[in-house]
């Protein structure tokens, strides 16, 4: 089974419900088709995306999937360097790139154009094997150069599948989608509420007022934010916060600061909160902790209980999550470790290189669960700082900063040291209209941890480097430490 | 013969319905539909029209799951048709289903 038989299937169960940027789901399908036509006549071998989101985005990825050819959206925000590398690696592409790129790629069509052509030539039947390809997105690389993950037709029809009932949006329905396009949430996005039959709104570049008005504007009821994101909605003025339409918000991508999602709980008290956890190689959402769950922990006197608010939640059906040790055994729950995930959903693969084999994904991830199975996360195994023969897990001394409401943001990243292999720096940022002091933290973390897990610099900063999607440029900011 | 796996697209031979194989767990038994096998997709699913045994039409739904009682077997309907979905003779039910809440 492939993308095009959740397509056909939503052209045929609503075909005339507006689905996104007023196409509906027939003109979606009969676009989708005409663009597999113009690929296969041109021999395409992928169809590479360099541009923000709008509705050219599912056409293409669509389009691609009819003709059986990797969709590869590319991240538009990287260097001309960087890009021209990637382009590299997909000769042959037909590529749908804005503008702007038009001097590094100049045989390129822009989004409108494409558009225009898929919306008025006739459509065309390709049925591809569902074993090709269907996407190739490239990791962010925020702790090594960027891979490109490949997702098969299988692991996300099996994502979408297992987790969504089909047309099981109400005609009201609208999701707000604010992730950039070479986000694997962005594609799953697009899967989910086509299959649930759910409007999609998408803004392109988020900012606080913008989706707030959008919401409003839309009538918005589901919408996906990542951490960063749900922070600067936090900080608006409560007068300007109102989202009467909105029932559930999902959030992900990167770690959720502790203290923001407390502050949205209760700023928001009618919305369902969403955590997701999952990765790219993963076909998106693993783990949800849903919105029972967050109202039960943040209700809960116990203080297990109340720390699974702070948890990636359980298992999605059809994926099974283990811990495994130092020794690569798997252990009981309560002991950190490695977290690895297997299901249909999970690909895992990279393109140029190899599965994994025996089914098992190991997403170097640390975590461990809990005896009701909620997982939590520590954090990457990659960015573990060694400091003598101490393993320290950055999350930890970063959580006891954020904890204290004048730290807005923090980073603790390994500096290569001399003496110590790598010694522990922090960086903070302050609270708007808040001041920091440096020896205050470290004596706050000595406090709640220990002497070895204590800071040995804390610097603070206005701006810590992220991602458009919330995750922190950790290379860069030990980079400019250690400089 | 057609040995059911998960993934797989089965077609039917006296109607319409196509479905996808979700969850299989019921070694080498045969899904019919409207009393007669079904066939792998992939392979055509072009065999001759066979007659709808009237017994078993009692039809499926666009996007519907349908499973054994003992979760053993669950097929998501990609086209609907007249026939009754069944497993080694036994009808199958639609799957209530309790979606999880929306995470992207």
């Amino acid at each position: 089974m492939d993308l095009t038989v959740l397509l056909d299937m939503a052209a045929e169960g609503f075909a005339d419900r507006t689905l996104v940027d007023g196409l509906t789901t027939r003109q979606l399908r009969d676009a989708a088709r005409a663009g597999a036509g113009l690929l296969a006549e041109s021999g395409a071998t992928s169809v590479v995306h360099l541009a923000a989101n709008g509705p050219a985005f599912p056409v293409a990825l669509f389009a691609a999937a009819s003709a059986g050819v990797p969709f590869v959206p590319l991240n538009y925000r990287l260097g001309t360097d960087q890009l021209r590398t990637l382009l590299t690696h997909h000769p042959g592409a037909w590529i749908i790139a804005d503008e702007r790129h038009g001097p590094l790629v100049p045989h390129s069509h822009t989004p409108r154009s494409w558009l225009d052509t898929t919306l008025t030539r006739a459509p065309s039947d390709r049925v591809p094997r569902a074993s090709d390809p269907a996407v190739i997105i490239y990791t962010s690389g925020t702790t090594s150069a960027p891979k490109g993950v490949l997702l098969r037709h299988h692991n996300l029809v099996s994502y979408v599948v297992g987790g969504v009932e089909f047309g099981s949006a109400g005609p009201d329905e609208a999701a707000l989608m604010c992730v950039p396009p070479y986000h694997i949430a962005a594609v799953s996005n697009v899967l989910t509420n086509l299959y649930a039959g759910r409007r999609l709104v998408v803004l392109d570049a988020f900012s606080p007022t913008r989706w707030l008005e959008l919401v409003r504007a839309e009538g918005v009821t589901n919408a996906m934010v990542v951490p960063t994101m749900l922070a600067r909605l936090m900080e608006e003025p409560e007068s300007r916060r109102s989202v009467p339409t909105l029932r559930t918000l999902a959030y992900g991508g990167a770690a959720m600061p502790p203290r923001v999602i407390e502050q949205a709980l209760r700023a928001w008290p009618d919305v369902g909160f969403v955590g997701a956890y999952g990765l790219t190689e993963t076909s998106s959402t693993i783990a949800v902790l849903g919105p029972d769950d967050h109202r039960e922990a943040a209700a809960s006197e116990d203080p297990e209980v109340r720390a699974r608010l702070h948890s990636a939640g359980r298992p999605i059906p059809g994926v099974e999550i283990e811990i495994r040790g130092t020794d690569g055994t798997p252990v009981p729950y309560g002991v950190p470790g490695r977290v690895r995930v297997r299901g249909a959903q999970v690909s895992g693969e990279y393109a140029g290189a190899p599965g994994a084999g025996d089914g098992w994904f190991d997403t170097r991830d640390l975590g461990q669960l809990d005896r009701e199975g909620f997982l939590f996360i520590r954090g990457r195994e990659d960015d573990t700082i060694i400091r003598g023969a101490e393993n320290i897990a950055p999350a930890e001394i970063e959580d006891v900063l954020l904890r204290r409401p004048e730290v807005a943001d923090a980073v603790v990243v390994g500096v290569p040291d001399e003496q110590w292999g790598q010694r522990i720096e922090a960086v903070v940022v302050p609270a708007r209209g808040a001041s920091l002091d440096p020896e205050e933290l470290r004596a706050e973390v000595r406090r709640r941890l220990r002497g070895s897990k204590t800071p040995d610099r804390i610097v603070v900063w206005n701006e810590i480097p992220r991602t458009a999607t919330g995750k922190v440029l950790r290379r860069d900011v030990a980079t400019e430490l250690g400089g | 013969m057609t040995t059911p796996r998960i993934g797989m697209m089965l077609t039917s031979t006296v109607d319409s319905t196509s479905v996808v194989v979700v969850r299989w767990a019921a070694g080498d038994q045969q899904v019919t539909c409207g009393g007669t096998p079904m066939v792998d997709a992939a392979k055509g699913g072009t065999g001759p029209q066979q007659p709808l045994d009237p017994d078993q039409s009692a039809g499926t739904l666009l996007g519907k799951r349908y499973a054994t009682d003992d979760g053993t077997v669950e097929l998501l309907c990609t086209k609907p048709g007249k026939g009754t979905l069944a497993v080694g003779g036994v009808p199958l039910a639609v799957k209530s289903a309790k979606p999880l809440p929306a995470s992207d």
